[in-house]
């Protein structure tokens, strides 16, 4: 009977050690799938976001047969006293053009602070097709208190956007930088 | 953990013990008394029914706070209390009555069945269990002391949606993810010690399609439980990570995502439905063939949609999602490998009314509660099935249909099972039949109650009323003035049921025989009632071609 019982505590132990494989993989999985999930997105622009450095223009003819209205929308996150505009609301691009389109930023708050703006467009199958050769949003901005700046944004269309879309809106949020979310409530 | 430092199974204990507490006894010189012993026990009834009561009380508390949201819903335009406290209300009734309701009410059922019904003497970690169960007290004190913290408790849903419960939280959120890591390692080390003791422990002969379904339900929650519980862990990790230390997974000003907040949360929590589900199937499954006095109908096909179910749910999350902004493949994707959830759970409702089919059936209490359970939470898989048409699913999304569909599911559903099974068991349990006169006065009164508060939120939701809500416009008044109402019945007819226990604690009523029910099948039933506390020091004799469920 006795060497029942202890058989029976070895294949005991022998599952509890299997099981707590089985959950420190689900640990490594879970942490994975942060990277893999912005992997996955970058791969397929999913969630809307941009390329987050400069990018070479493209090489391929200009498309004059197709035009392509790109909008601009921005707005603010709370916590920064900016304004951004666009100063062109809507430009109308051939995919393969080079374009220009510029960005108003202002500190109208009392002191010198720095933000960021967060590009993001729609609809998100587009994302991949809108280079962005100079752009902002690829550093933060410091601003003392009053300070206006005008910055551009130069992007192209890529030609291989997809037949259906034929408008792209690019949203910018300005986000405060340095500061730990934790903090929100005091403010 | 090393497998040195596992506690012994009981086994080789208890044979020689006749009194409670059998590991932890025997490292005392003499037996702890009184609350010590219900303290240090490591007796898988005793802690069974710690985490019984336990869930009876939160299932109070929750209630409590349903309660106190009912009343704001009463009517439109009052204000019995403040918006932001409404907010704590609604988000603590959810994760008290998931995390601190179902759940240890499902493993307290496991605790003091599942042993029993595969003829093992105890869990196979018995002090392993006794550490399990302390945690969620602990753990629901921490939760329950946010409220009276500074800038109160959690008031984000029980979803926690970062960034509402990242940037926008109470500067009590630590406290609300300590308690969720406490809660989340109860869960996985409960589990751990479920799966160790069905796999290892069962008597000589029982294979494992030999074993009573409540068992297989269980012991595939329990894989369910350690493959997703380190997923809520993680989550919640990142927000700590994000509120304190300045990372960003889910700020978008940093880099973040919101949205992968949404995917790995429901990556856990669609799962997390099932794992409050599966066992309820179980118990029906036990019951239904008892009262009908047939054998269940497709043993086997039960198994395998138990097992599908809890496969598929893996690949389900983004159902709760279609509004985010998913490109089209991904919503035809989730919207058919959802609806294919419904086919393993139809071929349950189907094994059950074939099982009642041509049955000698009588309605004693549990058999009432089963059929309640069985045509309700039929209504609420059907509402699932339309939330689950991608484009439906935008209308519906964020409305009060959400809430009746989770609520069928969930009360009528897993809160009836588990009632079921307390009437079934609590003669075993007790040595008395619970009192019929209250039980069926509980019985029906729950039933009108319940529907009359959910079944009105279909409508309200349809017509457009979005949930988490402290007022809304005039036109939904009279369907929340029936859910208020309805709510306050449910509730206060639960008072009963805590008569039924009392009654049956202290031994009033009629004493039961060890073959409690007159078809019922299973070796708990070959014990004497109310069970000893140490049962099966020698393994039961198992004969499958006579004894098990799936014999021919
Ligand atoms: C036939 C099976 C089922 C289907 C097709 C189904 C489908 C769905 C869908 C599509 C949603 C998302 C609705 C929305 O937010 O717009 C949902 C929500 C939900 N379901 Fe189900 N469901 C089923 C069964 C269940 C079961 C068995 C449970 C639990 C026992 C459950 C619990 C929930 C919960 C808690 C939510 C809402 C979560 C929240 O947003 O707070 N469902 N269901
Ligand atoms: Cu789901």
């Amino acid at each position: 009977m006795s060497r029942d019982q202890q058989l029976q505590q070895q294949n005991v132990a022998r599952t509890v050690r299997r099981v707590l494989l089985g959950l420190v993989l689900m640990v490594g999985f879970t942490i994975a799938l942060v990277p893999l999930y912005d992997v996955f997105c970058e791969v397929t622009g999913l969630n809307g976001k941009t390329a987050s450095s400069a990018q070479v223009v493209g090489g391929a003819p200009v498309d004059t047969g197709r035009r392509v209205e790109v909008q601009f929308v921005t707005r603010n996150a709370p916590g920064l006293p900016w304004r951004l505009d666009a100063m062109e609301q809507t430009v109308w691009v051939h995919p393969g053009e080079v374009a220009l389109a510029r960005f108003a930023f202002v500190n109208v708050g009392q002191e010198l602070s720095s933000g960021r703006a967060v590009p993001s467009v729609s609809p998100s199958q587009g994302a991949r097709y809108f280079r962005k050769m100079e752009c902002f949003c690829f550093q933060e901005q410091w601003l003392e208190a009053g300070e206006r700046s005008e910055m551009p944004l130069v992007f192209q269309i890529d030609p291989d956007l997809p037949e259906g879309v034929n408008k792209l809106t690019l949203a910018y949020t300005l986000y405060p930088q340095g500061q730990a979310i934790g903090g929100y409530h005091e403010q | 953990m090393t497998s040195r430092s596992l506690p012994r199974p009981v086994v080789q204990q208890s044979a020689s013990e006749a009194t409670a507490g059998g590991a932890a006894a025997g490292h005392h010189a003499h037996q702890p008394r009184g609350l010590l012993r219900w303290v240090l026990t490591t007796n898988h009834k005793e802690i069974g029914t710690l985490y019984l009561l336990f869930a009876l009380l939160m299932f109070f508390i929750g209630g409590t706070m349903a309660l106190v949201v009912r009343a704001e819903l009463f009517q439109p335009g009052m204000t019995f209390i403040l918006p932001e406290f409404f907010n704590q209300m609604t988000t603590m009734h959810g994760l008290i009555m998931v995390f601190g309701a179902i759940m240890p009410a499902f493993v307290g059922l496991a605790n003091w069945m599942v042993p029993v019904q595969i003829g093992a003497p105890d869990m196979a970690l018995p002090r392993l269990n006794n550490f399990s169960f302390w945690l969620l007290p602990v753990s629901f004190t921490i939760l329950l002391s946010t409220l009276f913290m500074e800038g109160g408790g959690p008031n984000f849903g029980w979803t926690f949606y970062a960034p509402l419960s990242t940037t926008y939280a109470p500067p009590s959120t630590s406290f609300f993810i300590l308690a969720m890591h406490l809660a989340g390692i109860s869960s996985i080390l409960g589990a751990i010690n479920i799966i160790a003791t069905i796999l290892n422990l069962r008597t000589p002969n029982m294979r494992l399609m030999d074993m009573p379904l409540f068992v297989w339900t269980w012991l595939i929650t329990a894989f369910l439980l350690i493959a997703v519980m380190p997923v809520l862990a993680g989550v919640i990790t990142m927000m700590l990570l994000d509120i304190n230390f300045g990372t960003s997974f889910f700020d978008a000003a940093g880099g973040g995502d919101p949205v992968l907040f949404q995917h790995l949360f429901w990556f856990f929590g669609h799962p997390e439905v099932y794992i409050m589900i599966l066992p309820a199937f179980g118990i029906v499954s036990a019951i239904v063939p008892t009262f009908a006095r047939k054998r269940l109908f497709g043993y086997a096909s039960m198994v395998y949609a138990t097992a599908s179910i809890a496969i598929l749910s893996f690949v389900v999350w983004a159902h709760h999602m279609f509004t985010v902004g998913l490109p089209l493949t991904a919503q035809l994707f989730f919207m058919y490998s959802t609806m294919l959830i419904a086919v393993p759970t139809g071929v349950k409702v189907f094994n059950w009314i074939a099982t009642l089919f041509r049955g000698s059936i009588s309605f004693e209490l549990p058999m009432l509660f089963s059929l309640a359970f069985i045509v309700q939470f039929t209504i609420g898989g059907l509402s699932g099935v339309m939330l689950a048409i991608a484009p439906a699913d935008f209308q519906y999304h964020d409305t009060y249909f959400v809430v009746a569909h989770f609520h069928y599911v969930l009360v009528p559903g897993a809160v009836f099972a588990i009632l079921a099974a307390a009437y079934y068991w609590l003669p075993k349990w007790s040595g008395v039949y619970p009192n019929v006169k209250l039980g069926l006065t509980h019985f029906w009164l729950s039933v009108i109650g319940v529907n009359l508060t959910f079944f009105p939120m279909h409508f309200s939701g349809l017509a457009g009323m979005p949930r988490r809500i402290p007022d809304y416009a005039l036109q939904f008044a009279d369907f929340n003035l029936l859910s208020s109402i309805g709510g306050f019945l449910f509730g206060i007819s639960q008072l009963l049921f805590v008569a039924v226990v009392i009654l049956c604690i202290r031994g009033k009523g009629e004493k039961a025989p060890a073959q409690a029910w007159e078809g019922a099948e299973g070796l708990e039933w070959t014990l004497p009632s109310p069970a000893p506390l140490h049962t099966f020091d020698t393994p039961p004799e198992f004969v499958p071609e006579r004894d098990s469920p799936s014999r021919h």
